[in-house]
């Protein structure tokens, strides 16, 4: 049976990891290499790596750190942040990551979907939306959920599909540090009118709410980062929990 | 001990690399048709849309050299579908090792399968000491049917090819390169027992 994924999300800058982690038995706490290979071993299914550097050289610093993590990590694991071309992507994929994430570009230009699936296949390609609800429509916002756009959650979420992603990372940005649980209501709308996965992302607190994700928000991965890095929530205790609630997972 | 991995443009090939190093062994990548020849272990990774990988296989000859190859062959992922007879994914011929036709996931459930299932009904010496109902990791929107060459099954919707092995060729639905300790397992069984 297919099992439900659990993600840790590393947000990095400059080849480094940004939100303080509170890992004793780190050398390095800020050395992203060495913290994926920790999750790794602690059961993560997955990891997401958020690059949110602005230097010039910051191409070039991301695949660096990408062919570290490829070289030291076996577990799958995809690479977001400020990915706009083929030529971004090529680079990330070709240094060993499995999956990018492409998010405020595709709303700007979404026929860079089809071309990246196209390109290298609907496997690699994850499109990651934030949206907030207005009123009592969900609205896609950029950069890093920051700037509010007119276009309809669902919609995008249906249109992206069409061309071509393999999955949907969407963050609710009214949930997200929180720590009050996902957007379930909006993530099973997503879940049942899609076809392919949905990661539910922004909200996770305790262990319940990854429970109630998986179960209200149908979603079939669910990431987080504090609740992690901060040992709030230990990974081993969190799959023995879902198990505990008949949700299948990889122990 | 030589090791191939069959470099023909197709996507994420330095993870199995990196797999094989944290195996302790090196792996050259190479198109040249000489190389692959005497190699003593072939792997055949692919990731991508399967009608596009043929049409690069058989612009460079290596249609006709893979069948061929004496020494134990892995075909990872799409690697391993284009090992098959047809795929209906861009309706194109395969290879034609293995004797069956890859078709779309159908029934009710999320496509692609993304994530982590179970393998069981394990053979072979790819699975040497490997227990039945441990977890691999795949990412697919097409398999191969259960068959005769099947060497491993898993479950989506319905019984499915996990694993397909005939004579000296072998191929894995699932990503070892990506599976954890249980994907290092086996491809150190291809790389020693095979």
């Amino acid at each position: 049976m297919l099992t439900k994924r659990i993600i840790p999300c590393l947000d990095i800058k400059n080849g480094r990891t940004v939100k303080g982690v509170n890992f004793v038995d780190l050398r390095d706490a800020g050395d992203p290499v060495e913290l994926a290979a920790i999750y790794a071993e602690k059961g993560a299914d997955e990891l997401v790596f958020l690059d949110i550097s602005a230097t010039e050289e910051r191409r070039k610093t991301l695949a660096d750190l990408v062919r570290r993590v490829a070289e030291k990590v076996n577990i799958p694991f995809t690479v977001g942040g400020g990915i706009s071309s083929i030529e971004d992507v090529n680079i990330l994929l070709k240094n060993g990551a499995d999956k990018v994430s492409v998010n405020s570009s595709a709303v700007k230009r979404p026929e860079l979907i089809n071309e990246l699936v196209a390109k290298f296949g609907s496997q690699c390609i994850v499109v990651a939306i934030d949206a907030k609800k207005i009123g009592e429509n969900w609205k896609v916002h950029l950069v890093g959920g920051k700037v509010p756009t007119d276009v309809d959650l669902f919609e995008w979420a249906e249109e992206v599909e069409k061309r071509g992603a393999g999955e949907i990372l969407f963050t609710s940005m009214d949930h997200d540090g929180t720590k009050n649980g996902f957007a379930n209501e909006a993530l099973a709308q997503l879940s049942e009118s899609l076809k392919i996965p949905i990661i539910a992302s922004g909200g996770a607190g305790n262990m319940q709410h990854f429970v109630d994700t998986f179960v209200d928000g149908k979603a079939d991965a669910a990431l987080a980062a504090s609740v992690f890095h901060f040992k709030e929530i230990e990974i081993a205790d969190l799959k023995e929990t879902l198990k505990l609630n008949n949700i299948p997972v990889r122990i | 001990m030589k090791i191939v991995i069959i470099d023909y443009g197709a996507g994420n090939i330095q993870s199995i690399r990196f797999a094989l190093a944290r195996l302790g062994y090196d792996a050259v990548l190479s198109h040249s048709a000489e190389e692959i020849r005497q190699a003593d272990k072939v792997i055949f990774p692919g990731v991508g849309e399967a009608s596009s990988a043929m049409q690069k296989l058989r612009s460079s000859g290596l249609d006709s050299l893979i069948p061929d190859l004496k020494q134990p062959v892995l075909g990872i992922c799409l690697g391993m579908q284009l090992m098959c007879n047809f795929s209906e994914e861009g309706n194109t011929d395969g290879l034609g090792i293995f004797d069956v036709n890859v078709v779309r996931f159908n029934g009710n459930v999320k496509v692609p399968q993304i994530g982590w299932n179970q393998i069981s009904s394990l053979k072979t010496e790819l699975f040497r000491d490997i227990p039945e109902q441990q977890y691999i990791y795949l990412v697919h929107s097409y398999y191969a049917p259960l068959c005769q060459d099947t060497i491993a099954e898993s479950d989506y919707s319905l019984r499915y090819s996990a694993a397909l092995g005939k004579d000296n060729f072998y191929g894995t639905q699932f990503h070892p390169e990506k599976s954890s300790t249980v994907g290092a397992e086996i491809l150190k069984n291809f790389i020693e027992r095979t």
